[in-house]
């Protein structure tokens, strides 16, 4: 990956070579290097370390504009991007709801700094060592072991012409386990800007654990269940909502939430923040547009409180802009990207000695929506699903395929676990809590 | 001259110790034209450029890539490279092994009537402002969606063994999307397809065949027509597929479960794995008699064709399921040679050059049957429903459990198509549901569909695949089960 100061140059070049030539230029620089091993069967499947760096720049013309990207980033291939975007801008119409870009703005850097040596540079060999401590795990109860041990680091640089300049560094580590027993699985990840997030040996436990306890499992009649939602699948669940808290979903009317703002969407136990500088989170404290971003209250004990908007949708509704606009041109506007679920103070264990009869989810898996008002996705349950008898673990289950609202779900949480930094392998890093939540709706079963 | 560069990094790999090593070197362009209701809501051109180096170094497989293309770039990427795979070496049990492939000298290149680059900006947005001024003609349409995108891809291959191979492919999609919103209750309508619209390896003649602007306003009556409509009952009936639904289907039940490294547990920590196991290939009972399924990337103007993979294996169409039974997989060289089996079936593709190669589909076909026209299907069926484009798709990581709903349904009565019906859904078992496949509609009805954004892998790749399929009729399978919950 290029330096800062290489990532200076060409800013400077971009912003200098369209001077007198386009009426505006927003350029972005996004490089990285991250390095991914995967592994199944107790041995090494893949092992790749993509160094990449790409240049988009955005031309405004008489009240049109366009964007250009590419990887050429020798300095006479971005005045040539230049060239062309401009040429291509010429060609558009007017959009009379263009904004001037966006001016300079106080640097909120010092709020966030999540750069890790350790996980920036781990070497091929250091990541090799947590592969072999995980099949080393994995043999010991006679498994196959499967999953990914990631690091690396990246950086994204906005700037413009009206002087605007932003540069986030973050670095990355990461790791996913899947352990497999014949009829079984279990499952952990973990990951984020610090290599103190991963801890392979008692994530390679704890999925271990789960397959060996989760095996041969019994098939369950579908119905209404009361389930026991690890964050995991609480991330995962919920990973097609957010969308639904931006102004412009609202201005399209595809929100569920149409003409609800200030009324009670949720359940009275449910608040939920966009905050990019939570202790737990990651992610460039600015947007697509070089805007810092706001922390907002989106639901406060089930009320829906605020939106999220980019500078378009937010002069529609002569709001100020939250920081949550994504890159320009595009059709959807803003998007929340940092969510915090408020928890509770209810452990696992007390969640399932308070449950006569339920099922516990590690993860669900293939969540999609299949009806947009009333916000119901579908997906199955994946790695580790048990059924809860008279307040204990009573065995593994086969897995389900839910359909269920989630505007209904979050009305029903009976309790809360603490918050805590999640992945899931299908949506974006999140802190949100463990959840135990009355009559889930599992339409119908699998084969294993 | 970039020619010189991946024979550098070759040289340096193998000069390392590396027993095999092999070197992509790909330039791509792209456009997208996008267009939300009267105004164009976003135009991208992208420019991309790299090199990516594959090793095995003592069995283990390293992968590195850079943009950098100087001496200096292909010196770095190759000895990155080795230095990856020695890692890996140190955590294999038996070493990769490689189904032998000839050395392939040549050049492809894919079908492109009109070159879409050619083609007039002015005339891409026109034909997109003209759709949403037919959708938006139809009272109650509330959003109305468009999009052009074109990508042209230059791959330079060579390999340790000798194969030199130089491909250049066009791939140029389409689509508009009609929606309607109102009375607690969200509709849409797209068209030639959802998610992304058809994509074919062509260029601009395709967006003419499928003339946009002549269904444009069908599409917006349609969405509106939809919010009125009364739901897909849930119940057990005869169903008839339409065709681009029928495509998902067998993306997401044969092609996936279908893929070897995923039969072999390869990939079982995200994508997941696969029932058709290997104990299972030339006897399980995938399907009726009736279905056949190809793996088919020589089809021309398909999505997923290609004249070579990503490891210099030669294009090939090969059977999957021939009269029901299971027979066959993608596969790669070493997962090949993992069962057995003599030759790679030549399905390994990445998705630009900073991926690794994986096993991905290519074309997936269901090969048409006798039944003739949907219009003669439907008048063979006494009671049923008409299921047609995709809403949503979800299956299990073995490919067993699927839940599909489609934008819309159609009731059939007495061999006659009744009333429209929202909110349609099908779901069930895999096998039970090919076997109880007793229909498929000709020729005349089969398209080829598109699928520009099949994910997989980790860090995960798009890839573009194909899927063939004319109507097919299926005995009782339920329906309706997805909007209640």
């Amino acid at each position: 990956m290029i330096s800062k100061e290489d990532c200076q140059k060409i800013i400077d070049t971009a912003i200098s070579h369209a001077t007198g030539k386009a009426d505006g230029i927003e350029i972005h620089v996004n490089s990285g290097l991250y390095a991914t091993s995967r592994f199944a069967n107790n041995e090494m499947t893949q092992n790749q370390a993509p160094d990449t760096t790409s240049v988009s720049v955005r031309t405004i013309v008489e009240g049109s504009q366009a964007r250009l990207s590419s990887d050429k980033i020798g300095l006479e291939d971005v005045k040539q991007l230049v060239d062309n975007a401009i040429t291509v801008t010429k060609l558009l119409e007017k959009d009379p709801k263009l904004l001037p870009l966006l001016g300079p703005q106080e640097s909120t850097n010092n709020l966030v700094n999540r750069f890790d040596d350790k996980a920036a540079y781990e070497t091929a060999e250091q990541r090799a060592a947590q592969v072999q401590t995980i099949i080393k795990t994995a043999k010991a109860d006679k498994l196959q072991g499967a999953g990914t041990v990631s690091s690396g680091h990246s950086f994204l640089a906005i700037a413009n012409s009206a002087g605007l300049n932003q540069y986030y560094r973050e670095s990355e580590a990461e790791c996913s386990i899947t352990m497999v027993a014949p009829g079984s699985s279990g499952w952990a990840k973990a990951g984020g800007p610090f290599m103190k997030y991963v801890d392979t040996e008692a994530m390679a436990i704890k999925a271990a654990k789960k397959a060996v306890s989760s095996a041969d499992p019994v098939e369950i009649e579908p119905g209404h269940y009361t389930v026991i939602l690890e964050p995991s699948a609480v991330l995962d669940l919920t990973g097609d909502f957010w969308y639904d808290f931006a102004a412009t979903s609202h201005l399209d009317k595809l929100s569920c939430f149409l003409g609800k703002v200030g009324k009670q969407v949720l359940g009275s136990n449910i608040t939920i923040y966009d905050d990019v500088y939570h202790p737990l989170q990651s992610g460039s404290p600015f947007d697509a547009e070089g805007m810092p971003r706001k922390k907002v209250c989106l639901v406060e004990k089930g009320v829906l409180k605020n939106l999220v908007y980019g500078r378009r949708a937010a002069k529609e509704f002569s709001v100020e802009p939250t920081g949550h606009g994504l890159t320009e041109p595009n059709s959807r506007g803003e998007m929340p990207r940092n969510i915090v679920i408020e928890g509770g103070n209810s452990s696992l264990d007390e969640m399932i000695r308070s449950t006569n009869r339920g099922v516990l989810l590690t993860r669900v898996w293939y969540v999609r929506e299949v009806d947009e008002s009333k916000k119901i996705v579908t997906g199955m349950t994946r790695d580790g699903t048990f059924l809860v008898e008279n307040g204990k673990i009573k065995c593994g289950v086969k897995n389900l395929r839910f359909n269920e609202s989630i505007i209904e779900m979050l009305n029903k949480v009976e309790m809360l676990g603490p918050t805590q930094r999640t992945l899931g392998e299908e949506s974006s890093p999140a802190v949100v809590p463990a959840m135990k939540v009355a009559y889930f709706n599992f339409e119908s079963t699998t084969k294993f | 001259m970039l020619n010189k560069e991946a024979e550098r990094a070759l040289d340096i790999a193998t000069g390392l110790g590396a027993s095999y090593a092999d070197v992509r070197i790909i330039e791509s362009d792209s456009q997208s034209i996008d267009t939300k209701n009267h105004r164009v809501s976003g135009v991208h051109y992208g420019a991309s450029l790299g090199i990516g180096v594959r090793v095995l170094f003592k069995g283990g497989w390293g992968f590195a890539a850079t943009q950098d293309l100087s001496a200096k770039g292909s010196e770095t990427v190759a000895k990155m490279a080795v230095e990856i795979a020695k890692a890996s070496a140190s955590c294999m049990d038996k070493p990769v092994v490689l189904a032998a492939e000839p050395v392939h000298v040549a050049e492809w290149n894919s079908p492109c009537g009109k070159d879409p680059f050619a083609v007039s900006l002015d005339t891409k947005i026109a034909l997109l402002l003209n759709c949403a001024k037919s959708m938006l003609s139809v009272k109650g349409v509330t959003l109305a969606l468009g999009s052009l995108e074109f990508i042209r891809d230059k791959k330079y291959f060579a390999s340790s063994e000798g194969s030199r191979i130089t491909q250049l492919a066009y791939r140029s999609g389409c689509g508009i999307e009609a929606h309607a919103s109102g009375n607690d209750d969200k509709q849409k309508r797209s068209y030639p397809n959802s998610f992304g619209g058809q994509w074919e390896l062509a260029g601009w003649e395709m967006v003419e065949r499928w003339n946009l602007p002549g269904n444009a306003q069908r599409v917006g009556e349609e969405a509106v027509a939809l919010l009125s409509a009364p739901a897909c009952p849930e119940k057990t009936s005869d169903i008839i597929v339409g065709a681009s639904q029928l495509g998902l289907q067998v993306h997401e039940s044969c092609g996936h479960p279908c893929e070897l490294d995923r039969a072999l547990g390869q990939e079982i920590n995200l994508a997941g794995a696969s029932f058709l196991t290997p104990d299972k290939l030339g006897k399980f009972q995938y399907g009726s008699t009736l279905v056949n399924l190809v793996a088919d990337a020589t089809e021309v103007g398909s999505l997923g064709s290609f004249g070579f993979d990503d490891e210099g294996v030669e294009a090939q169409r090969t059977f999957l399921i021939k009269d029901g039974i299971f027979c066959g997989y993608l596969s790669s060289r070493d997962t090949a040679a993992a069962i057995g089996l003599k030759r790679s079936g030549g399905d390994m593709r990445a998705e630009s050059w900073d991926s690794v190669p994986i096993i991905r589909m290519t074309n997936i076909n269901l090969l048409p049957g006798n039944a003739g026209s949907l219009e003669q299907l439907i008048s063979d069926t006494k009671d049923g429903i008409l299921l047609e484009t995709n809403r949503s798709w979800s299956i299990d990581q073995l490919r067993y459990n699927f839940q599909f709903s489609t934008e819309c349904g159609w009731e059939i009565k007495n061999g006659k198509r009744g009333r429209l019906l929202k909110n349609a859904s099908y779901g069930g078992i895999t096998p039970e549901f090919w076997n109880a496949c007793d229909a498929i509609c000709g020729k005349e009805e089969y398209v080829n569909w598109g699928v520009p954004n099949c994910g997989k892998g980790q860090p995960e790749q798009t890839m573009w695949t194909g899927h063939g399929a004319s109507p097919a009729r299926f005995r009782n399978i339920k329906v309706g089960m997805a909007h209640n919950v």
